[in-house]
Formats: C-alpha cells, sequence, structure tokens
C-alpha cells in the first residue's frame, strides 16, 4: 500500500483530525433532519403513556449528548464509509488514514469498542479488522472528497431481511407485495431495533446489491421526496400503515413506530425479484463532510 | 402506572409486587452480563459476584480510563440497554441458578423468560433503547470490572446508579407488554395489507 502518493498523505495530519471530528459528531449529534422528526412523534403520542415516556427520555437523551460531548448511543454500532473522491485521488491512502482517526476516536471514547473477530469472540480492542470499519468509495467527477459516516446499531441491523416474492403471505412480484413484504419486516421488527425506525427499502437487485441500495436510501435526508412518484407513494403508504399498527416508540404500544421509509430500485434478473429493508434505529448517526484538497472539513452535509 | 424506588439486591416479595406498566427507578449495583456472560454461565462458569437477589444489565458500556486528582478510573461515557431476546435461551436458567430477581434490557423477552419470571420471582425491566446518555447520567461510579478477556462490551461492569429509570414490561404474574404488542399489531397489520 506503501507509495509516494499514499506517503504524502499519510503525512498530513489535516484530514486525520477532520475524519475524528466527523465521527465525533456522528456519534454525539444527531442530525436536524432526524431531531425534527422525533419532535414531531413526540407532539403525536398522548401524555401520560409510555409511548410519550419513551420519547421523552430519547429527547433528553438528543440533548445530553450533544452536551456532554458523548456517544448517543453506546452501540458504536458498524461504522460505515461512504465516500466519494474526483478521478486519481488515492483512496488507499485516504482508508489508512480513516483506519487510524477510527482508532483514534475509539481511545477518545467517541466510539465503542466494537470490532470481533468473527471466528474466536476476540475484540480487536480498536475498532478495526477484517470489514471494519466498512469502505465505500466511489469516484466522481466534482474535485472534492465528500466522506458520509455511517453508525449502525446492531439491534437495528438484527431486524433487517431480505424477502423474495413471489411470496404465499405477502402476493406477486408488485407494488403490493413489496410493501406488504416491508410491512411484514416492520412487525417482526416490533420494538427490538430501538424504534421508532427508519427504512432504507431496495427493490431488485441481488442479494448485495440489493441491500447495499437499501443501505444508500438511508443516506437521503428524512424531508425529500423520492423523484420517482411510484416509489414516493410506496414510502408514505409505509409509514402510514406502520403506525396504524400500535407497535409503537420501544414497542411500548403508541403511534409512531416509523419516522420515515426511504425506497430505491434497481434493476434485477427475470429470475429473482428481492426487496432488501434495512431497518435504522431512532438514533440514527449519518453526518457527512466535503473537504478541501488539504482534507480540511469545508462543509457539513446534514 | 406507579411510579417505584427500588435499591438493589431486592427480595422476591419486591419484584412480585411490580407489574406490567409500572415505571421503576433502581438505585445501588448493577452488574452488567450480556451474550459473552450468560453463555459462560449456560456451560457452568461460576460468577465472579454474587447475582443473588440482584438485576443484570443487558449492557455493553462504553468505559474509558480517566484520571482523576491522580488517581487513574473508569469511566463510563454510554450505557443504554442492549436487544435481550437474544438471551432468551439462557435467562431462565440464571433466574433458577443464581437467584437474580430481574433483568434490564430492550425489545422483552420471551416464553421461557416469562415462565422463570412467574417461576422463580422476577421481572424484566425495560430501558430505552439507544438512550446512552440519559442511562450514564445515573450511573454515578464504575466500582470494578470482571471477565474483562470477553472484551470491554461484554464483560461483567459492577455499576452503581441512582433512581435509574425503567419499565416494567413483564412480569412474575405472567404479563408480558411485548406480547400483547405483537398480538394487536398482527392483527393491525393483517387488517392493512395491500
Amino acid at each position: 500500500m506503501a507509495n509516494s502518493v499514499s506517503v504524502g498523505i499519510a503525512a498530513n495530519p489535516t484530514l486525520q483530525a477532520s475524519l475524528v471530528e466527523l465521527i465525533r459528531v456522528t456519534s454525539t449529534v444527531l442530525p436536524a433532519d432526524v431531531v425534527r422528526a422525533v419532535t414531531a412523534a413526540k407532539g403525536d403520542e398522548v401524555t401520560g403513556t409510555n409511548a410519550a415516556y419513551a420519547l421523552e427520555v430519547i429527547d433528553c437523551n438528543i440533548g445530553l449528548a450533544k452536551d456532554k460531548s458523548q456517544p448517543l448511543c453506546q452501540d458504536t454500532g458498524s461504522i460505515l464509509f461512504y465516500v466519494h473522491t474526483p478521478v486519481g485521488y488515492d483512496q488507499l491512502a485516504f482508508a489508512e488514514i480513516a483506519i487510524a482517526a477510527v482508532q483514534q476516536a475509539t481511545v477518545k471514547g467517541y466510539l465503542r469498542q466494537n470490532s470481533v473477530d468473527a471466528l474466536t469472540g476476540k475484540n480487536s480492542g480498536n475498532n478495526t479488522g477484517p470489514g471494519t470499519p466498512d469502505f465505500h468509495f466511489h469516484q466522481w467527477r466534482e474535485d472534492h472528497v465528500e466522506v458520509k459516516l455511517m453508525l449502525k446499531g446492531g439491534g437495528c441491523e438484527n431486524v433487517g431481511a431480505t424477502y423474495t416474492l413471489p411470496h404465499p403471505k405477502f402476493g406477486g412480484r408488485d407494488l403490493a407485495g413489496v410493501e406488504n413484504a416491508v410491512l411484514d419486516c416492520v412487525l417482526q421488527a416490533q420494538g427490538q431495533g430501538c424504534g421508532p425506525g427508519i427504512l432504507g427499502v431496495g427493490i431488485g437487485g441481488d442479494r448485495v446489491s440489493g441491500m447495499a441500495c437499501a443501505k444508500t436510501q438511508l443516506l437521503r435526508r428524512l424531508d425529500d421526496v423520492n423523484p420517482e412518484p411510484v416509489l414516493a407513494g410506496l414510502e408514505q403508504r409505509v409509514v402510514t400503515k406502520a403506525n396504524m399498527s400500535g407497535i409503537g416508540p420501544m414497542g411500548f404500544g403508541g403511534k409512531t413506530t416509523l419516522l420515515g421509509c426511504k425506497a430505491g430500485a434497481l434493476n434485477r434478473v427475470p429470475a429473482s425479484f428481492f426487496v432488501a429493508i434495512s431497518y435504522m434505529c431512532w438514533a440514527f448517526r449519518r453526518q457527512g463532510v466535503n473537504l478541501a484538497a488539504d482534507g480540511a472539513i469545508t462543509s457539513w452535509l446534514y | 402506572m406507579a411510579l417505584v424506588q427500588l435499591t438493589t439486591p431486592i427480595t422476591e416479595a419486591q419484584a412480585r409486587s411490580l407489574h406490567v406498566g409500572d415505571t421503576v427507578e433502581l438505585s445501588g449495583r448493577l452488574y452488567t452480563g450480556r451474550d459473552a456472560v450468560h453463555h459462560r454461565l449456560h456451560h457452568g462458569d461460576k460468577p465472579p459476584v454474587d447475582l443473588h437477589g440482584q438485576i443484570i444489565y443487558h449492557c455493553g458500556p462504553v468505559m474509558v480510563r480517566e484520571t482523576v486528582d491522580g488517581t487513574e478510573r473508569w469511566a463510563c461515557r454510554g450505557a443504554g440497554p442492549t436487544t435481550s431476546s437474544r438471551e432468551e435461551p439462557y435467562q431462565w436458567e440464571v433466574m433458577r441458578d443464581h437467584g437474580i430477581r430481574g433483568v434490564i434490557g430492550k425489545g422483552g423477552m420471551g416464553p421461557k423468560t416469562l415462565a422463570g419470571c412467574v417461576t422463580y420471582g422476577c421481572v424484566y425491566l425495560h430501558a430505552i433503547g439507544g438512550a446512552a446518555q440519559v442511562c450514564a447520567e445515573r450511573i454515578t461510579r464504575v466500582d470494578g470490572v470482571d471477565w474483562m478477556d470477553l472484551g470491554s462490551p461484554e464483560a461483567i461492569w459492577h455499576l452503581w446508579v441512582e433512581r435509574f429509570p425503567c419499565i416494567v414490561t413483564m412480569d412474575s404474574h405472567g404479563n408480558s407488554l411485548h406480547q400483547q404488542v405483537r398480538e394487536t399489531s398482527t392483527a393491525a397489520l393483517a387488517g392493512l395489507q395491500a
């Protein structure tokens, strides 16, 4: 991995400092669009119910985490970097610096020691190891680097699912089948994904690309509108119906089961029809930055 | 919803006095224990602390070493509950063999644990998932740690808490809020199929 370019970038501490700051903010400050959704949900629940209590505690937690600059949730979860770089940019060097930033953020307590050897159960102690952190690099024609980061807790990751259509219970290879499958995922999750949740849905693709599409949907702002009207309608119906299920915050019962649903579609092969669902908890830690050539942060994305 | 103040260790009578929907504020000792701890206890390892009358907190906290007045100590940077259902195969056994009076976690547990609550006089307390700072604020001291070889999130942390907030969602009378919500939401969504 060591070449002249990577050594040059690795010697520059500005990028590492920017990435540590991105990790700190992602871990401790809930993005504004999610805060708005939680606040609105709090107003919808009936005073004195367990649901209202849960959202009051959540609201209080959001403020405390920000004020104390400590993790919103103790579960650091999967550390997912989505990075866009100009053509010719040294992605290998970026990854080395990002790994160093993750280790530094772990020592500072912004991240829990969260990377465990799948075979031996041994915790690496510094959040790095095979597959962690997880990098998704893309080139683009812009002249700057954009870094998005998601910290996705294990509780919500565990309740995600991939369905295949047709299905005897959910229906055929059409929007109705998709909608029923997505709502079944919400039903099976109950309160275990730390709801109220946000769904990323990937329709089509294969088992990898479909779930990747579902997770990428979570990078969209909660208040955006899907430019594809069919998907926009699906997103709206899923949220409306889920919120009529009575599962409620934490599965305590109540009016808010989902804060949002974001769906995307990929072409599929004729034989397959997958519906991949990635469930995100209310502690929806995602943030992003644009970087200058020297690695300094020029703007925040959420 | 009654608000009940409890200090650990608690008695069987205290555990049995709690009902689904009660809000509880716990003070005193809490031991963390999650997947690896339950797995070890299941395989017959002797717990390093006396669990009788105690409550196990399903939690993998964020812990850092800090130095205050020249003394190094553990400090908790976040400590919300983890999903409890993973302990469903083991929890009833820990109730039977080690005399715990309850567990704190999130998401609820299944029929084996509910039966354990009824038989052994235990309670399931639900903390608010993701609320790592609200929970950590109520942890006033970290007094020790055992089984650190399991890794920090999986170790048994000895926490001292004051008015730690939770809600009873499974009780020793056979009631489970989780079972009720699952039944009503299954019926509601069946009626909304596309």
